[in-house]
């Protein structure tokens, strides 16, 4: 008897019809907006093949690509440098230390309140003008070339909002967890290496991805200290041709640089939170 | 309401017509020139923001002749010749030299000046000559985007080139020991050395043109295909030269007759 019952049942499962889709104002808009991207886009590609011109390609391919390369260099370097600087300065920024805490905060106010460009020149032209002071010390090799003061410059900078970022996310994992650690006699250290920075990581590798795009942007005005980057090339090309197209060529290998990031960050994110995935 | 609706845009019809033909009657011509501000003598800003200098004096003496209203504008090295081409002003007067690459893409008039580049050491170097077998392996700095610049990369490949946004920065550059030599027009670089700024250095030696890069002197910059202007200018320029008011200029800034040869 169930048998048959359930057997009864129809072997396709009817639904009710769906609603009918409305032209809504908003749907209208964003058909309009999918319209424009897709013109836009069409435009560009259009122009770039009429625009071709193989032999600028030639001429300034090869200087871009090594653009290309001082970018990606001076990018990771100082990237990799900032964050080591920002573990003390995000522990400085959490200390109950009143001093550790206001020095800690001082730097953070400085580099994050003025422009990179600023200190930039700050580090190339204004300690420039210290060499007598800075070869007693034996640090003139080190300011004398425009590359390692960029370096110095771009790592301060952003260590300053790295430890931010490390803060914030310290800060965001539960007091509790603490707790918890403390009630079961974990130290510390272990507790915050352990515990915590696992979970606070999870939170600030949005904010880490943010930043080194930021970084990787913000790095095109190094060429007004003749560091020559990517965008140092670009000008240098337009300037002989005056050819918008140089500009156009470099916006897209910035957009694909950022492009390749995004995907390894989505693939750390996948990565990490594998343990939250129900 | 109607009334007074069409009533007032009656007046204003009215009202263009005839600055219109007040325009034409008048017939003066307005000109927006455009000049850099970083290239003591021949242009720089004045400490509330004005454009002087030889360019500037040039100029104004140009428009006097061809009877123009003119207005400056100071805009940014790198930027100068696309926003001509945009129409952002009608021509610059920034010590451009008339290069052949230039050429392709904005027209010129004849020159209104020619000096030679020059090359300027350190007091203390031990570079002995202009020549590139000298600057081997030296570093070399210019104004990025200039005559000079194509002119250093293409003789002088044997030096580090390093390249400045503007003329102020390679100065800072020198005195600081960062870079062995500048490379730029003798002028600018003889009124730098005879500065404070300039003390750090002396005048290694000039450098004979190169036709080919350095062009044949600096000229008035107008819109590709603009020669009735550029022809204007041309004409304003032998005009001044023959009147003296070129000479008086001249002399207020140089020792020396910048015009060069005729040619």
């Amino acid at each position: 008897m169930t048998d048959s019952f359930l057997n009864a049942r129809p072997s396709t499962i009817v639904r009710p019809p769906a609603p009918p889709k409305k032209w809504t104002r908003g749907r209208v808009g964003g058909h309009f907006l999918v319209g424009l991207w897709a013109t836009l886009l069409i435009g560009l590609v259009v122009y770039l093949y009429s625009a071709w011109n193989i032999e600028l390609i030639q001429k300034y391919g090869p200087s871009y690509l090594e653009g290309l390369k001082t970018t990606i260099g001076l990018v990771s370097s100082s990237i990799l440098l900032g964050a080591l600087i920002s573990v003390p300065v995000a522990l400085g920024r959490m200390s109950k230390n009143r001093i550790a805490s206001a020095i800690a905060y001082a730097y953070v106010y400085f580099f994050r309140g003025t422009p990179l460009i600023a200190q930039v020149f700050l580090f190339y032209y204004g300690l420039g003008s210290f060499r007598p002071q800075l070869e007693a010390v034996g640090l003139w090799t080190f300011f004398r070339e425009a590359w390692y003061c960029a370096l110095l410059a771009f790592s301060l900078n952003t260590a300053a909002y790295q430890a931010e970022i490390l803060r914030g996310a310290v800060r965001s994992v539960p007091l509790g967890q603490w707790e918890g650690a403390a009630s079961l006699g974990i130290s510390k250290v272990v507790t915050f290496w352990k515990v915590i920075l696992p979970q606070a990581l999870i939170v600030a590798l949005r904010p880490y991805g943010n930043e080194i795009i930021l970084m990787i942007k913000g790095s095109a005005i190094v060429a007004l200290i003749t560091v020559y980057d990517l965008m140092g090339y670009t000008r240098l090309a337009y300037s002989r041709t005056f050819d918008f197209q140089a500009y156009l060529w470099a916006a897209i290998i910035y957009l694909i640089l950022v492009e390749i990031l995004r995907h390894i960050w989505d693939w750390l994110e996948r990565r990490l939170t594998r343990h939250l995935i129900r | 309401m109607l009334m007074i609706k069409r009533l007032a845009l009656a007046i204003s019809a009215a009202a263009l017509a005839v600055s219109i033909g007040a325009a034409h009657a008048q017939d003066a011509l307005k000109l927006t020139i455009a000049s850099e501000g970083a290239y003591p003598p021949f242009n720089n800003l004045t400490s509330d923001g004005k454009l002087e200098g030889f360019d500037i004096d040039i100029g104004n003496a140009l428009c006097a002749e061809m009877k123009a209203e003119c207005t400056w504008v100071s805009q940014d090295w790198d930027g100068m010749i696309p926003a001509l081409q945009a129409g952002k002003f009608d021509a610059i007067i920034a010590s451009m030299s008339i290069t052949p690459e230039r050429l392709e893409k904005v027209d010129f008039s004849k020159k209104y000046y020619n000096t030679p580049p020059a090359i300027a050491v350190p007091k203390d170097s031990d570079v002995k000559d202009i020549t590139p077998e000298s600057l081997k392996g030296k570093t070399l700095g210019v104004q990025g985007s200039t005559s000079h610049s194509n002119y250093a990369e293409a003789k002088y490949s044997g030096s580090e080139i390093k390249m400045y946004p503007t003329s102020d920065e390679y100065k800072l550059d020198i005195a600081n020991g960062r870079i062995d030599a500048v490379m730029d027009d003798v002028v600018v670089l003889g009124q730098w050395l005879d500065s404070d700024a300039g003390s750090c250095c002396k005048l290694l030696g000039t450098i004979t043109p190169d036709p080919a890069i350095h062009g044949p002197g600096a000229g008035v910059t107008v819109k590709k295909g603009n020669t009735a202007l550029a022809d204007k200018f041309t004409a304003a320029i032998a005009a001044i030269r023959a009147n003296g008011k070129y000479k008086e200029i001249n002399d207020k800034y140089f020792k020396i007759d910048v015009y060069g040869g005729e040619g």
